[in-house]
């Protein structure tokens, strides 16, 4: 695979697959009370939540999770009953300032990549802002943010990055 | 209305296949209905079931005078079936059998039904009437899309459209990719499904970036299921075509017991084979001519297996009124209800199957699923409980949402009401041994079905 200039040079020598994010996505119905369940569930085997976000209609939720440990999250989330899908998302890290998210959308806008959904939320040390995306094409992605000088966020580094 | 439904009503005279038994003069149709019902009588006497009921009862076929007397005689239930399985009610001796059919039902083992060779001749006529009163033709080409099996569908379909002289072509149930390919490779003009497949089909092709009324399809005979006007003209319009019903059910023959002629004015009843009362379900009386009731039919002519007033469950409506194809036999209405399970949400007839017709044709969506119905306040409210499993589950709101959207659709296409659909996770739904319980009516009805 070809990368152009911008690329870091940490990422490249990593490669671009391990640059993807595994989150889990589960099916909640909503009512009162649902969203405790699976929590407790994955603390209860000392798997660390890094963030969630849950997607939301007046009937039911879907509430996305990056864990430390997705594989052994996966497994007791579905030996609990849960319907438990896998998706690759890019975490991308940009400065919490004002206006810090909307250059980096900017950036991306001009790429024509599809982006199926995104949330964000900040680091409670330090002035990052961390986004999650989940785009059509993960891999294409990836390499479109190393080019256009983007930070990627790996797992191993969002793991430092979190408490 | 499509061109071609128009072509066929525009025809000076519709073709009648067998006007003898079509057209007789109602007098003439009664004697002879009459004189069947006392030779059928007499042949009971080969059955135990029926022979024990009929001495209780010191029935005699001399006894039959008119064709009121017809309510002196027993019923036959589908419970008299199971219980008389696998061929208890044979009135001809095992080996003089041509063919056994069977009903799946939605109970579990099937009850067989039997035919002699001469059955089968009488069941080919039947379905030739009905085929050539909804306009097929010796130069036709027809695609049979009923599966081939015990189900009488296929095989009924397929003899009658031989004996129209159509050409037939086999194609089965399913793989609707397929049947697409057949259709444009060989133009069949003739469609035979359930009317749901019907959709199916028009619904695939359009995936596949065809247009489904440019298929070659111009007639459809559709059956097997219960289906509506709205669904009619849904498949008039997708398919372009003319859509008939027919009616009809193994117990009693299979497909040909009754179909629609050009005026679509209900489906008329083959009465020189089939003696076809309609009863209030509670009191089994008569209704009054016009009215929904159960419909109970008596097969007058078969050998293998005569059956008396067999209780249908289906509900629908007759009437003797003269119709302008010029046949003189009674039409049955479209079957609106069934006695055993229907539902009534504000006022419109719903059956369980029905919904469970629209899940699959949902790819993921059964068997696991819910039908509630409630009344919150004034007006009933119907929600579809549906189950997540791996299958459809997408992280993506946008597809979960579209979801649920099509499945209301499918509902309301197939069963005319706008349900809730609440999608709900996995195992949350009651699971039973045996028939599943489909249905939890809050309302607290006495009877819906009455």
């Amino acid at each position: 695979m070809q990368t152009t200039a911008a690329g870091r040079s940490i990422s490249l020598k990593r490669g671009l697959k391990t640059m993807k994010l595994q989150q889990l996505s589960l099916f909640l119905e909503n009512r009162p009370g649902r969203l405790d369940a699976p929590l407790e569930a994955i603390a209860a085997e000392g798997i660390n939540i890094l963030t969630l976000s849950l997607a939301d209609s007046a009937q039911f939720g879907i509430l996305r999770l990056i864990v430390r440990e997705w594989d052994k999250a996966k497994e007791v989330l579905e030996k609990a009953g849960w319907v438990v899908s896998l998706t690759e998302v890019v975490a991308v890290d940009v400065p919490d300032r004002p206006g810090g998210l909307a250059e980096a959308l900017k950036i991306l806008e001009g790429a024509d990549l599809n982006i199926e959904y995104m949330y964000a939320f900040s680091l409670r040390r330090g002035d990052k802002a961390i986004l999650i995306f989940r785009f059509e094409d993960p891999d294409r992605a990836v390499q479109v943010l190393l080019d256009k000088g983007l930070h990627v966020v790996d797992g191993e580094e969002l793991i430092s990055l979190v408490p | 209305m499509s061109a071609f439904h128009r072509d066929i009503q525009a025809q000076d005279e519709y073709p009648i296949w067998d006007p003898d038994g079509e057209t007789l003069a109602r007098p003439e149709l009664e004697q002879l209905q009459l004189e069947r019902l006392r030779s059928l009588v007499s042949r009971l006497a080969q059955v135990p079931f029926y022979r024990d009921q009929l001495s209780h009862r010191d029935i005699r076929p001399q006894g039959i005078r008119d064709l009121a007397d017809v309510r002196k005689l027993p019923f036959t239930t589908k419970a008299d079936m199971r219980r008389q399985h696998p061929l208890g009610l044979l009135a001809v001796p095992r080996k003089a059998l041509a063919r056994i059919h069977g009903s799946s039902g939605t109970t579990g083992k099937p009850t067989f039904v039997a035919y002699t060779a001469k059955d089968l001749e009488t069941w080919s006529e039947l379905c030739a009437r009905f085929l050539t009163a909804g306009g097929v033709r010796p130069e036709h080409s027809a695609q049979v899309a009923f599966g081939y099996g015990l189900f009488t569908g296929g095989f009924g379909l397929h003899y009658g459209l031989e004996r129209v002289g159509a050409t037939v072509i086999p194609a089965a149930a399913g793989n609707t990719r397929r049947q697409i390919e057949i259709m444009r490779d060989l133009n069949p003009e003739v469609l035979i499904c359930t009317p749901s497949y019907a959709l199916t089909i028009a619904d695939a092709a359009r995936e596949l970036g065809i247009d489904p009324r440019a298929l070659p399809i111009r007639i459809g005979h559709f059956g097997g299921e219960p289906w509506t006007e709205d669904m009619r003209r849904e498949i008039e319009q997708e398919l372009d075509i003319s859509a008939f019903n027919n009616y009809g059910l193994s117990e009693v023959i299979g497909p040909g017991v009754s179909g629609e002629c050009p005026a679509r004015a209900g489906m008329h009843i083959q009465e020189d084979h089939f003696l076809v009362e309609c009863l209030d379900p509670e009191s089994l009386e008569p209704v009054p001519e016009g009215e929904p009731g159960e419909l109970v039919i008596t097969a007058l002519t078969r050998e293998a297996m005569p059956m008396l007033r067999y209780r249908t469950r289906d509900i629908a409506r007759l009437t003797r009124e003269p119709c302008a194809c010029g046949r003189t036999t009674m039409r049955m209405s479209r079957v609106t209800g069934r006695t055993d399970d229907m539902l009534i949400i504000r006022g419109v007839n719903v059956f369980p199957s029905q919904i469970e017709e629209a899940l699959l044709r949902v790819e993921g969506t059964t068997p696991h699923y819910l039908i509630e119905v409630s009344r919150p306040g004034t007006l009933d409210e119907v929600h579809v409980k549906v189950e997540i499993h791996p299958e459809i589950f997408s992280d993506r709101m946008d597809r979960m949402q579209r979801l649920r959207e099509r499945i209301g659709r499918e509902i309301n296409r197939v069963a005319g009401i706008r349900a809730h659909v609440d999608l709900v996770e996995p195992r949350s739904i009651e699971r039973f041994v045996g028939k599943a319980k489909r249905v939890l009516d809050k309302r607290g009805l006495s009877d819906p079905a009455s």
